[in-house]
């Protein structure tokens, strides 16, 4: 297989690939997806490592993020500044965590982060609140609401404080075997 | 058992920068400027679901079970100084720092070099929650700086080899940037790895496979396998549509793809690619070549390498050297000998093995991912977190799935709420006398078709087979298949009657009565093969016919399977759609699945008697990916109930395990070891039994000399002998046994450990409290000693900054305020 690209140099696509999970064709190809996001602005040459950020909106509009309700907080977890524009290391980082052969701790650690969306280390009552409304799109009252945030503290909560650490989530989500497939998306 | 809190322990309070909660001029910005971004951004989202601090400070509201510090309208306030301490506790530090996380890693390569399960206990600092006694932070007395446990990091990284350390560096949960300049670093300084070979990318996923798999070698493979990923943007389109559900039946379609392909290759390589070389003599004029043969695999294709009966019983490739042996003898000087009845019988034995191997693997890797240990229900918990598929893409899927989720949601807690009473005796009674008149319809429907296979199988027996059309010889598949297609829809139409409570049971109760049908009418033709058929055809060649039948079953099931996708979904839509106006159907995974097992336990009972089969049946499940797909795109939608793909996953290997591959395997035992091979054809054709070939050889090999007599040895005194098989079935026994009761110890340990956390938590809630209440009295003296001497001036509202205080010390100054809008929150007076 002949490296006739010129976009990175061949030690930066090794580290590419030692680093994620992706194999050298798919790291190219999800360059490509992120050039196209924003062709004036990712030049094609790599190799001097430019600073270069996609912003928020561009990244929310790709087909596998447009519907997700949790795109926004995805795209502030593995953005650099928390702010939701990506390089393309964090481009990159983003899908090799959600690909298939990311393993559970890894996905868990990153799931954790997104649904703290306070960023206090803890998912505390109000991130469930905004959690399942954004799963229901806001068409559950807001006393059913209060009522699963209840059901779920008393269920995953080990330690009785009121909020849920990054520990109780783990312990949650190995009892949960679906985990590695819904935490998944494909490009 | 006794635990310390040393709080003051920590680095900060010993002999430093860090001002101590006495001393209130001194401001801790960091964290009263966390607060106030949050209350920022909380308020710019719009989202004003609670006025109630949502920022990082406070504990949630709690429940009647906690002795949280409650305020007078119930919120938890606590003073400046204690959530000073509290922002600098370990368990508050750990996730936030990125040193907390290299240290983490740290300890983690040290542990894999080291092979160490546990880091010595006696070279730690005690600590409040052993779990931190992984963490190697700040609680240690040589406090390392960031750079430094970087270093020490990089140093052991180095240590390892590259493919473990690609392994660490994937799994850490650092930024790219990161691990790439950790990479950089532990890189050799050898200069550029210019020697190292570089693994193209198909191998890559081989090594992705293979490290975590390290300890299982070779059983990687089957995950490499799959990775290898053919029909990536057709199951990424399905999964964008549809979901995990569905998709779940493709992936168990490739497979079963795979399945077949290793079982292919060996008997490729050595039963039919041999034997292509050296055809034996032809028998008579081949038949003219007609269509009808690819449905009835007779005719033009009898005598071919597609049947059992083309094969040679002599050793072929033969040199005239010796004494003929009844072999083809070759005069020019040739390759090895080759013995084609032992080469048959091992190449298939082999392949059954080795498919026996991975298929026990699969399913054991598969029940290790559903099942766990002590995990209680957890519904909500899980459907919060876990149940939204990140994979769909569509608006109208996703759409869906907010649908299905809320659902859900509302079954759960409207399931919590009711807390269904227990019905009364009557509606008792009621209800298991209708599972009962439902069940024993099913079994009647299955028995009936039983006996209508049987008395088919009977009646075709009557007329010799010779005497019959070609085309007749399809009337017992047709039946077959037509049973196979309409008994389900008859189980579907009594199962409405049942009205099951949970649609999980609805699901396997209806597994349960498709597979009970199936394997009942696949043991009545194993009967009439092994039983009947072959007493009927004694100057025949009995096993070219049976490979014949199970070639036709193949081809008709393939056939029943398009029209049942074409009826009960193309149809079916349009009737919903166009008369019922009800939308499209669901796709029904369980029925489909039960399809391919079907399918796939037919190739497993012919591979004896037609090695080519599993060929057939790759090209079929081919088709049947891109003819599923089709129908599924034009005329399909998700189905509408929770699905928990991952245990039926795990239920349908099971299934292929059990009913279906043990069934083939028995069946193959019995012809090997019990049936008398037929004169006529086939490598087995002089002898009493097919096993037969294998002793004539072993005896061979005992008068060939000293050499290879551990062999004759082996197959003496462990194959033939019982008393092995007895030992190695206690020793499974007791394997088993002490398997049981490790797990039944870790259930306890788990609950134990579970009341442990429990504990902890309320002794540091109340640690927490306690503290409070000692800060809270020592300003309040000192605010009383300091009244006495002054006499406090006027307080302005909009000119008091909690963290400051200059407008005088009467305040009362344990108020803790979020946010630069005092109003929408409430002080705490203290008592």
């Amino acid at each position: 297989m002949g490296n006739k690209q010129t976009v990175f140099t061949h030690e930066q696509l090794e580290a590419y690939q030692d680093c994620t999970f992706f194999t050298r064709k798919e790291i190219m190809r999800l360059f490509y997806r992120y050039q196209d996001l924003a062709p004036q602005l990712v030049p094609l040459d790599y190799t001097s490592c430019p600073d270069v950020k996609v912003p928020y909106e561009l990244i929310g509009s790709m087909p596998e993020l447009k519907d997700n309700p949790f795109r926004q907080r995805i795209a502030q977890v593995f953005s650099e500044d928390g702010d939701g524009h990506m390089t393309l290391d964090n481009f990159l980082d983003m899908f090799s965590v959600m690909s298939e052969m990311a393993p559970r701790d890894l996905k868990a650690y990153y799931a954790f982060k997104i649904y703290d969306f306070n960023d206090d280390d803890y998912i505390c009552m109000w991130d469930l609140e905004q959690t399942v409304t954004k799963l229901t799109r806001g068409e559950l009252s807001a006393e059913e609401v209060t009522l699963v945030c209840e059901k779920v503290l008393d269920e995953a909560d080990g330690d009785h404080d009121g909020r849920l650490s990054l520990e109780d989530f783990q312990n949650m989500i190995l009892r949960a075997p679906d985990f590695l497939s819904t935490f998944h998306i494909r490009i | 058992m006794a635990f310390v809190l040393d709080v003051s322990e920590t680095p900060e309070d010993q002999g430093s920068p860090e001002p101590s909660p006495y001393d209130e001029s001194a401001v801790h910005d960091s964290f009263h400027q966390l607060i106030r971004e949050q209350s920022q951004r909380a308020a710019e989202e719009g989202l004003e679901l609670q006025p109630l601090g949502p920022g990082a400070g406070t504990l949630g509201p709690s429940g009647s079970d906690h002795q949280a510090l409650l305020g007078p309208e119930g919120a938890a306030v606590y003073s400046a100084a204690t959530l000073r301490i509290l922002a600098s506790m370990p368990s508050r530090t750990i996730g936030r720092s990125h040193g907390a996380i290299i240290s983490q890693y740290y300890n983690r390569t040290v542990q894999l070099r080291r092979r160490a399960s546990r880091p010595p206990l006696s070279g730690l600092a005690r600590s409040a929650r052993p779990s931190l006694r992984l963490y190697d932070l700040e609680l240690d007395s040589t406090a390392l700086e960031e750079e430094e446990k970087r270093a020490l990091l990089v140093k052991e990284l180095r240590g390892l080899t590259p493919a473990q350390r690609d392994h660490m560096l994937r799994a850490m949960p650092l930024g790219l940037a990161e691990k790439r300049r950790l990479r950089e670093e532990t890189q050799t300084p050898r200069g550029k790895r210019r020697g190292r070979p570089r693994l193209p990318s198909c191998c890559s996923r081989l090594s992705y496979a293979r490290v975590p798999a390290s300890h299982h070698p070779g059983l990687g493979l089957l995950s490499g396998l799959r990775a290898l990923a053919p029909w990536h943007y057709a199951l990424k389109r399905i999964g964008g549509q549809f979901g995990s559900s569905v998709l779940s039946y493709f992936l168990f379609l490739k497979t079963l793809l795979a399945f077949n392909v290793l079982l292919l290759l060996p008997l490729l390589a050595f039963v039919v690619g041999v034997q292509a070389a050296f055809p034996p003599a032809p028998r008579g004029p081949a038949p003219a070549f007609t269509g009808l043969e690819l449905l009835t695999g007779g005719g033009r294709f009898t005598d071919t390498v597609m049947y059992y009966g083309y094969y040679s019983n002599a050793t072929l490739n033969q040199p005239c050297a010796g004494p003929l042996q009844g072999g083809q003898c070759t005069p020019e000087a040739a390759g090895l000998p080759y013995n084609m009845p032992l080469a048959y019988l091992f190449t298939v034995g082999a392949a059954f093995f080795i498919t026996c191997i991975t298929l026990v693997y699969s399913m054991s890797r598969s029940f290790g991912e559903s099942y766990r240990v002590g995990s209680a229900s957890g519904a909500h918990a899980i459907t919060v977190f876990c149940s939204w598929d990140h994979k769909v893409t569509q608006r109208r899927a996703s759409r869906l799935q907010h649908d299905n989720i809320r659902t859900q949601l509302k079954e759960l807690l409207a399931e919590w709420r009711l807390q269904r009473g227990p019905r009364s005796v009557c509606g008792r009674l009621h209800r298991a006398v209708v599972l009962a008149l439902v069940w024993l319809l099913c079994l009647g429907i299955t028995l009936g078709c039983t006996v209508a296979v049987y008395a088919f199988s009977e009646l075709m027996i009557q007329s010799p087979v010779s005497a019959q059309p070609e085309g007749a010889l399809l009337g017992l598949p047709f039946v077959v298949g037509l049973l196979n297609l309409v008994a389900p829809y008859l189980y579907r139409g009594l199962a409405v009657l049942e009205r099951q409570d949970s649609p999980v049971l609805e699901v396997y109760v209806a597994i349960c009565r498709n597979l009970i049908l199936k394997m009942v009418v696949l043991g009545i033709l194993c009967y009439h093969w092994l039983g009947r058929r072959v007493g009927a055809l004694n100057n025949q060649c009995w096993e070219n016919f049976v490979g014949q039948e199970l070639y036709r079953l193949v081809v008709t099931d393939f056939l029943f399977t398009l029209l049942d996708t074409l009826f009960g979904e193309l149809v079916w839509r349009l009737i919903s759609e166009k008369k019922l106006r009800r939308g499209k159907p669901e796709f029904d995974i369980a029925g489909n699945v039960l399809e391919l097992i079907y399918g796939q336990t037919l190739t497993w009972l012919g591979v004896l008697f037609s090695p080519l089969l599993p060929a057939v049946q790759v090209i079929k499940l081919l088709l049947l990916f891109y003819i599923k797909k089709a129908s599924l795109m034009a005329n399909c939608q998700a189905p509408r109930r929770p699905w928990l793909a991952s245990h039926m996953s795990t239920v349908f290997i099971s299934l292929l395990c059990f009913p279906s591959f043990l069934g083939a395997a028995i069946f193959l035992c019995y012809a090997i070891w019990q049936v008398r091979p037929s004169s006529l054809c086939g490598p087995f054709r002089t002898l009493d039994t097919m096993y037969e070939a294998g002793k004539v050889w072993v005896r061979h090999l005992e008068r060939a000399g000293p050499r290879v007599s551990w062999l004759p040895w082996v197959h003496r005194y462990l194959v033939e002998n019982t008393f092995p098989v007895y030992l190695v079935s206690a020793l499974m026994l007791a394997m088993i046994y002490l398997n049981i009761q490790v797990v039944k110890g870790q259930r306890k340990v788990i609950g134990l450990l579970k009341e442990q956390i429990s504990n902890e938590g309320e002794d540091k809630i109340f640690l927490i409290n306690k503290l409070h209440s000692v800060c809270e009295k020592k300003e309040r003296s000192r605010a009383g000693r300091m009244q006495a001497a002054v006499t406090p001036p006027a307080l302005d509202a909009e000119d008091w900054d909690p963290w400051q205080h200059s407008a005088g010390p009467g305040s009362p100054a344990s108020a803790h305020r979020l946010g630069p809008a005092p109003t929408a929150l409430q002080t705490h007076t203290p008592p």
